[in-house]
């Protein structure tokens, strides 16, 4: 593999690149999908092929192929150079890179148990019927349906740079899933339910911890109650909001602000710039003291989790909001260096060997409550007079800047003087981000901190997919606007 | 060199079938080139040009079938995803649902969907129609932003049963946004086509700086229900988005907007779908056509199904739903091959500046943003409005406007229609047109709902 990278390295380096890198990958991917008694499809994907990068008098030029042979790598290694040198006459700014460690020989596996690839398909199938039978043994108004899924990749890759490093890694990730649907034939109403929990960067053990077989008939009891849960009056309420929910919050409104690439403008045209200027650096109040973030690509189980990033930076962990205020950004090494930053955080990646690496969100945390000790979500609840508590999630959406958003979920428990007195229905909240970070009054402890995350977080143009874990206590937000969801069309 | 043509296609795919020990197979390869070159703060950034084909491969084994793919297609990489698709096959549990592979099809052919220039085009010609765009907003204090991408490829099918299907096709679109250096004002405008030479950078740049100038300093109006004139991109993208629900099953089964409730009265009853309903407006027309001039289609569907001419509403009628081959046989019904194109509401006349002549008080929004879906149940949707928002008063536009987050369902939209514009195609805020051509009017419609303010520029 050495061999191949320092074909790609040295016609680089003759043809005047500054800097370049190679990776050479190939991803796996593993789909297992269900209905009800049937496995329907069944479906494994393989990609090799490798992409090289150049920068050549302050030029990016990025070229790919599916062709790993040593002519095909400096053909592709000149176009890289050709199309850097065309990009020229529209570089107003030349891209400079902070400096990074070399790693002659460093490599990295996730952590995992049971590779999901050596696990048999039939025991996958038969255990997602398992999860099946058993949401569909519970009763409601009329049909249940039921979709289950295993989903599971592997990326093994291998980057190489003209800056001397040479680092292989194998990165996985697995996903069981369900989704039941209850219907009323009736009044023509269909209520769902998701499973709780999210992607995970662990193995195949991921399914036996998450316990499907016994999330489902609560879910499916969940599904047939919503049918007759009170549908929501809207208003400013309290939320007290579960890791299994509030990860999505933390990705939206914490997460992409706070990506640099943003904040400078480069994502100006797909997926927008961010309100937390680089004016607020340092003194902006993001949220209340009780909101403690950190950006961390070598969080355990996390999905963005890796040994290196695709700039070839040794990945770490660091605050970007501290005690309320925001402290810094997600880097990769070209926009650190336009902010004067001495190094990178680490969070280039490119989601196959054909795409360019850019900036990708690593796994960013809320911190549990510091010092104290088992602060459940019952404990939030127990101090909310009028209030929802939310579980899984749901519809989201938030605009460009990342002000206003709003989020739905999957269990919406309505809070009376302090206990859960029963389900809710047509629930939506909707908030700008400061305001919601600032009502925030109580966060759960270690205890009670769970992992959410996305599987395909989309970025970039054309888009690309990022795997990315957001971790979190329960927390508790006060007086949050609530909006009700329900339409009539027919 | 990863565009084949029709007979090195059916060569391979011939080859690919030669190694197959299951009872029937299916391969399917996707092919081409992708390039683009991205800009943000008036400055080159990343970019890219890639070369790729994917060899998928379906075996079955009576009703049990196995998918595999690969993009390494040398011989020994050929062989090794065929036993990989039979292994999947062999140790899945069966599939009563599972349809055998379709006899030999006769398929259209699309006669304008590929043009040479623009799978050939390099990475000056996108930088040259960049510069359009960087230079006059470098020269007015404004910021640009954007993407110039062109791709060409070729999809081709064969099974077993000796059906061949081949199609090339290709896309080009240029992008941007132009801010304000303050951030205080900014403007979105696209070009999408098959055809590198129908887009005009320079043009397009042109408009990004004219919505940007007159986006400055919006000022915040009431949220609440609006006259409002959407764009054909926002259009687009509400519409498309709704017509993800319209397969057959779903409906039949009770869990989607097209379910009909059973009736109390009738013992046994199901309900059903909402297919001959009547659910839109009478000017509402919505349906595929592969071979629309300018909207290049595909001759076939994921399945084989060969595309054809299928209206999903008419004249507010829903009137086809999407039916696999299963579920078509369950209900005696002819199967539907899966849309490759999207043509929404056709025949409107009227131009953006009529409809702002004849608006009292409104709303002009040039695209929404973050469209998701709150309830299937009656397709809400909730996006926000972005990038050109504009208060219209007395005929006139009176200034630019804060943007808002919307709640609206597409179904009470499409009876609201007031006015429509002629077709145009679209890229999507999602870049919802990407490989699916979608053609969308600019429409006036009374009564949407805007529920919150944002502060986002």
């Amino acid at each position: 593999m050495k061999d191949m990278a320092d074909v790609a390295l040295n016609v680089a380096r003759q043809r005047g690149a500054s800097y370049a890198d190679i990776r050479i990958s190939r991803t796996m991917n593993q789909f297992v999908n269900t209905r009800e008694k049937i496995v329907q499809n069944v479906t494994n994907t393989e990609t090799y092929g490798f992409g090289v990068r150049v920068l050549v008098d302050g030029a990016w030029g990025f070229s790919a192929s599916s062709k790993l042979e040593k002519p095909e790598i400096e053909k592709v290694t000149e176009r890289a150079v050709s199309i850097a040198k065309a990009n020229k006459v529209i570089q107003s700014r030349r891209v400079e890179l902070v400096p990074v460690e070399k790693y002659p020989d460093a490599k990295y596996s996730t952590p995992v148990k049971q590779d999901p690839f050596t696990i048999s398909l039939s025991e996958k199938a038969d255990y997602l019927l398992k999860v099946n039978a058993e949401a569909m043994k519970i009763k409601g108004p009329g049909p249940m349906f039921v979709n289950s899924g295993m989903f599971f990749t592997k990326e093994e890759k291998f980057f190489a740079s003209t800056e001397g490093s040479y680092i292989t890694q194998t990165l996985i990730r697995s996903w069981p899933n369900f989704n039941i649907t209850s219907v009323n034939p009736i009044t023509g109403t269909f209520e769902q339910r998701s499973n709780l929990g999210s992607p995970i960067g662990k193995g195949y053990e991921v399914v036996a911890e998450y316990d499907l077989i016994n999330e489902a008939p609560r879910a499916a009891e969940e599904a047939v109650k919503k049918h007759t849960a009170k549908s929501v009056e809207p208003g400013r309420k309290d939320l007290v909001l579960h890791p299994t929910h509030l990860w999505l919050t933390i990705h939206e409104s914490i997460g992409h602000p706070t990506e640099l690439d943003r904040v400078l403008g480069y994502e100006a045209n797909f997926a927008g710039t961010s309100f937390a200027t680089r004016d607020k650096l340092g003194n902006f109040q993001y949220g209340s003291k009780f909101v403690n973030v950190k950006g961390d690509k070598t969080q355990m189980n996390g999905l963005a989790t890796a040994g290196w990033d695709d700039d070839g930076v040794k990945t770490t962990e660091w605050d970007i909001i501290k005690d309320g205020v925001l402290v810094s950004y997600q880097t990769v090494r070209d926009n650190a260096a336009v902010i004067g930053l001495k190094r990178s955080h680490g969070a280039a990646y490119a989601d196959s060997w054909g795409s360019v690496a850019f900036q990708r969100m690593p796994n960013v945390s809320l911190q549990p409550a510091q010092g104290k000790q088992n602060i459940s979500a019952d404990d939030l609840i127990a101090d909310v007079k009028d209030g929802i508590y939310i579980e899984g999630d749901g519809s989201f959406s938030i605009d460009q800047q990342r002000y206003n958003f709003q989020f739905g979920g999957q269990v919406f428990w309505e809070i009376k003087n302090g206990k859960k007195v029963g389900l809710l229905r047509d629930v939506a909240y909707q908030s700008r981000t400061p305001d919601f970070w600032n009502a925030c009054d109580g966060v759960g402890s270690k205890e009670h901190y769970g992992l959410g995350g996305s599987y395909f977080d989309g970025k970039g143009e054309p888009g690309q997919i990022n795997a990315v874990s957001h971790g979190c206590p329960p927390a508790r937000f006060r007086q949050i606007n609530v909006i009700n969801t329900g339409r009539k069309i027919k | 060199m990863t565009m084949l043509s029709r007979s090195e296609a059916e060569a391979l795919l011939k080859k690919v079938l030669s190694f197959s020990k299951a009872d029937e197979m299916a391969a399917t390869l996707n092919g081409g080139r992708t390039a683009n070159t991205r800009f943000g703060v008036n400055s080159a950034n990343t970019n890219g040009d890639t070369d790729n084909i994917t060899l998928a491969v379906n075996a079955h084994f009576g009703q049990r079938g196995g998918v595999a793919t690969t993009n390494t297609l040398d011989e020994a990489g050929l062989e090794r995803v065929v036993r990989a698709a039979e292994e999947i096959a062999k140790l899945r549990p069966e599939d009563p649902e599972q349809m055998p592979f379709l006899e030999k099809q006769t398929y259209q052919e699309i006669k304008d969907g590929f043009d040479e220039a623009t799978y050939n085009a390099d990475a000056k010609m996108r930088a040259d129609g960049i510069s359009k765009t960087i230079e006059p907003a470098k020269a007015k204090g404004l910021i640009a932003a954007g993407i110039f991408d062109n791709q060409g490829g070729f999809t081709a099918q064969a099974n077993t049963r000796g059906n061949f299907g081949y199609t090339i096709g290709s896309q080009a679109s240029y992008t941007t946004t132009v801010r304000t250096a303050d951030g205080q004002g900014s403007g979105w405008a696209s070009a999408m086509s098959h055809r590198l030479r129908d887009i005009e950078a320079g043009a397009v740049g042109a408009r990004a700086i004219e919505k940007a100038e007159k986006s400055q300093n919006p000022v915040a109006i009431e949220p609440g229900k609006y006259t409002v004139i959407l764009e054909p991109n926002a259009v687009g993208d509400l519409v498309s988005n709704m017509m993800f629900f319209f397969g057959a099953r779903q409906a039949d089964e009770g869990r989607s907007f097209l379910s009909k409730r059973a009736d109390p009265k009738v013992p046994g009853s199901k309900g059903g779908n909402m297919l001959g309903e009547k659910l839109f407006g009478e000017e509402i027309n919505v349906y595929t056509d592969p071979n629309y001039p300018g909207a290049p289609g595909a001759p076939f569907d994921g399945a084989g199904l060969p595309s054809r001419r299928m209206d999903f509403i008419k004249n507010g009628v829903v009137t086809n739903l999407n039916y696999s081959r299963f579920w078509a046989k369950k209900q005696g019904k002819e199967p539907t091959p899966f849309p490759t194109n999207l043509i929404i509401m056709e025949g409107g006349k009227s131009s953006i500046d009529d409809m702002i002549a004849s608006t009292e008080r409104g709303i002009l929004v040039t695209r929404l943003w973050y469209i998701r879906l709150v309830d299937p149940q009656s397709v809400l949707y909730t996006g926000l409005t972005r990038d050109g928002t504009f208060l219209i008063e007395k005929g006139r536009i009176k200034s630019a406007i804060k943007n808002f987050r919307f709640n609206e369902t597409p179904v009470k939209m499409l009876n609201n229609v007031e006015a429509m514009s002629p077709l145009q195609r679209i890229t999507g805020s999602e870049r919802v047109g990407d490989g699916f051509p979608v053609l969308a009017p600019a429409i006036k419609v009374r009564e949407f709902e805007f529920t919150s303010l944002s502060d986002a520029i």
